[in-house]
């Protein structure tokens, strides 16, 4: 340990360049290219139709605070249709479809993400203020990338789970969150479809923009009326689609609050149930780490989409001996993250979602502050207008303290420290969650010792926040049950006829 | 004429047989003249300090020694057949030859359970094919500490059934035998005590399941339920605040007698959780 720490601590007090404001970026503007409609109906049964209320609520730019559109606000009478839609397109076109077929239009539906990717791209960052960087490089090509890797189970569920009988589940109703709404819906809808069920789809409040132009791409690709239905709204909407009896299973995306509620509501239902839930994870450096990429993967851990992740690196733990020289090197690259336009292709972190999310961040910091940890904060300028919160990190901070607790959703990093590997692993399951750890060492043995205790469902050694449709992705403990992505997905869509048993 | 010895039938908790902190016993229906301690919602609570306690133990293990240690199982039910068809009918009716079946299925149930933890990462994890450097694995792992509830008849397939594939898993169980008639659940433990299964990995509780599936439900540190019989929604609804994971095991009497559909991976499948690693192919 001695020899290593010695000569590397040095490293902090090394001279650095100071550009001050004589390098500054010129503006590089991403054109909105993509026609935003003044008002967004349902989307039931293929069509897209007004709900019965008339009611509709805008949707505003996060980054501006100005409204982008009207969305339409679905009550128990949509729900009640889009119920019904879903079940007649299941029963009688979707359900008896032939796998094959089902895959060509599920294809279908992957290229055509691709093609309208600059489109969706603009809208997404538009409507929930992430980065065009962050919304062209990963949300869109990865929704497609969903898309396209289930679209491939659809002929060969039966080779999936060998001896068992499958057929689909039914009716779905899906819930999604704001932070990756066209991506979540991606998640939910494909291994949904590929499985042979048919789905009513709730986008989140703030964010429905991405998957009521997916709406567009499913009629583009002529995908039966009703197989998807699209039904827009607050949380009464969501509530009302858990509740309806004429649905075969809910899945959700959100918070742990939320998803205790679903799973109490659906208590004795028979309904069947996933969960994706909040999370807390670790980010763990060891000294003879490759420090300078653990610093760009503690900064993608906790600063990728402002921090609103639910698998966000928000709690590093830092080995003692290299403490004060990584806090210096992360200090410094904080300094130097962008934030600002998310439309401006150099942004690095764009505007909070909402108002509401804004508060409850500011609410978690000034927390962090009473209860005696070190606030360390860009100084970065900050637009104007719009919701924004500069890159956060606590230094000082205890497991007992609540920003080491409870999941912020933005970006603010607690930092810990620790001496032995043991240390680490207690501190890191530390925790309700168990959604995701990181692990950066140079050490093969270690990382795989470490990786097994991580009682999470996804570990990133030497990186960070790396998804992909193949790789199964959920969590341990109150971060949820089940998984997406990968054969294991599957599980969530599929029932098994020698499965004797009832989820409760 | 010889005074027999009688024998009360203790709990099974950390690897001891204590009798219920509550000091109670009670005469089951179908063990009419035994007396069985009768557990209460504090035993359920050390029950499960026991099992979290013999949690890293157990999953810590290879799983090629858990199956042996879940084989020395089955070999100690096969030698004690005849005391165990005497404990499944002690104070009922039922026949000696379906009592014989039971162990025999019994015995069947234990060989295919314990030939499983070391197939499990092949049958349920995965090398994943993702679209960049990266050497992408998923394997499976304990969920953790588990309650179940056994069914009332049979009494001693019926409690292995709602255990085995727990264990199989690498999670610690504590198991509530059946109400009706619990003699042969608890002798369960005397065999498993001289198994070499470690103390707390399973823990045998009897009593009233009204008065205790309210606890194992609420517990902060109880995973997962099993439950033999229909939905509860008292049950969920409590299991909700902790996210546990909850089976109800709803099988007709017919299925409960056939081994066959008993030894089955989806009683394994929603007590393991599926861990992915990531990690980068590079120079």
């Amino acid at each position: 340990m001695g020899k290593t720490s010695k000569t590397r601590t040095d490293d902090a007090s090394t001279p650095q360049l100071k550009f001050g404001e004589r390098w500054v970026y010129d503006a590089a503007p991403q054109s909105p290219e993509v026609k935003i409609r003044d008002k967004y109906d349902l989307f039931l049964d293929g069509e897209f139709t007004a709900p019965r209320s008339r009611k509709h609520f805008d949707t505003v730019n996060p980054a501006t605070t100005e409204p982008l559109a009207k969305i339409a606000q679905a009550g128990d009478a949509d729900v009640d249709a889009a119920v019904a839609a879903a079940r007649h397109a299941q029963e009688n076109v979707w359900g008896p479809m032939s796998g094959g077929d089902r895959a060509r239009y599920v294809f279908r539906i992957a290229r055509l993400i691709q093609e309208r990717s600059r489109e969706l791209a603009c809208l997404e960052t538009m409507d929930g203020g992430k980065p065009i960087r962050e919304s062209r490089d990963v949300d869109v090509p990865l929704a497609a990338q969903w898309f396209f890797y289930h679209a491939g189970w659809a002929d060969k569920l039966h080779l999936a789970f060998p001896g068992s009988k499958v057929e689909p589940k039914g009716v779905i109703g899906q819930i999604i969150p704001w932070n990756f709404p066209l991506l979540m819906a991606a998640w939910k809808l494909a291994p949904a479809l590929a499985c042979g069920n048919t789905v009513v789809l709730k986008p989140a409040e703030t964010t429905s923009l991405t998957a009521l132009h997916l709406a567009q791409i499913l009629q583009q690709a002529d995908l039966p009326p009703g197989v998807v239905n699209i039904v827009t709204g607050d949380g009464r909407t969501g509530a009302a689609l858990v509740r309806h009896p004429g649905i075969d299973k809910v899945a959700f995306t959100g918070s742990t609050t939320v998803g205790k509620e679903i799973q109490r509501t659906l208590a004795g239902s028979g309904k069947d149930l996933t969960l994706e839930l909040g999370g807390k994870a670790a980010h763990i450096v060891f000294e003879d780490a490759a420090l300078d990429q653990a610093v760009e993967g503690v900064v993608c851990g906790i600063f990728f989409n402002q921090g609103h992740v639910c698998c966000a690196g928000s709690r590093l733990l830092v080995q003692e001996s290299v403490h004060d020289m990584f806090v210096e090197k992360l200090r410094r690259r904080m300094e130097r993250i962008r934030v600002g336009d998310p439309m401006d292709k150099n942004t690095d972190m764009g505007a909070i979602n909402s108002k509401e999310q804004l508060a409850r961040i500011e609410e978690m910091v000034a927390v962090g502050e009473s209860e005696g940890a070190t606030l360390h904060q860009s100084s970065c300028s900050l637009p104007d207008r719009g919701y924004w919160f500069r890159p956060t990190m606590f230094t000082g901070v205890s497991l007992s303290h609540r920003i080491a607790r409870e999941e912020i959703f933005g970006p603010v990093l607690g930092v810990l420290t620790f001496r032995t590997p043991e240390e680490a692993v207690e501190k890191a399951n530390n925790t309700g969650y168990g959604l995701s750890a990181g692990i950066w060492t140079d050490k093969g043995s270690r990382i795989l010792w470490m990786a097994e205790r991580m009682r999470a469902g996804v570990v990133w050694n030497n990186t960070f926040n790396r998804f992909d449709a193949a790789s199964p992705f959920g969590g341990y403990k109150e971060s949820g049950f089940g998984r997406e992505g990968g054969k294991q997905g599957l599980l969530a869509y599929m029932k098994c006829h020698d499965d004797p048993l009832t989820q409760g | 004429m010889t005074i027999e010895v009688r024998k009360t039938y203790k709990l099974f908790i950390g690897g001891k047989f204590p009798r219920s902190e509550s000091g109670r016993t009670f005469q089951p229906k179908a063990a009419e003249g035994f007396n069985v301690s009768m557990a209460s919602r504090k035993d359920l609570r050390e029950a499960v300090v026991a099992a979290r306690a013999a949690l890293p133990k157990w999953s810590g293990m290879t799983a090629y020694n858990r199956g042996q240690i879940l084989y020395r199982l089955a070999e100690m039910v096969a030698t004690r057949t005849s005391s165990l068809v005497d404990e499944i009918r002690a104070g009922n009716r039922r026949s000696e030859s379906a009592a014989r079946k039971e162990v025999a299925s019994a015995v069947e149930l234990i060989t295919f359970y314990a030939g499983l933890p070391d197939k499990l990462q092949q049958l349920l994890g995965a090398q994943n094919e993702v679209a960049g450097p990266f050497f992408n694995f998923s394997t499976v792992e304990p969920s953790g500490v588990l309650g179940a509830v056994a069914p009332d008849e049979p009494s001693l397939l019926g409690a292995l059934a709602m255990s085995l594939p727990i264990l199989a898993g690498g999670n610690t169980v504590v198991l509530l035998v059946s109400e009706s008639s619990p003699l042969s659940g608890l002798a369960l433990g005397e065999l498993l005590a001289v198994s070499d299964v470690p103390g707390g990995v399973i823990n045998l509780l009897a009593g009233e399941k009204s008065e205790l599936l309210p606890q194992f439900a609420s517990h902060r540190d109880v995973n997962g339920l099993l439950i033999a019989g229909a939905p509860d929604v008292s049950v969920s609804e409590a299991a909700a605040d902790s996210v546990k994971r909850v089976r109800f095991a709803d099988l007709p009497p017919r299925d409960w007698n056939n081994v066959k559909k008993l030894c089955n991976l989806h009683l394994v499948q929603p007590f393991v959780e599926v861990k992915t690693l990531w990690h980068p192919v590079s120079q």
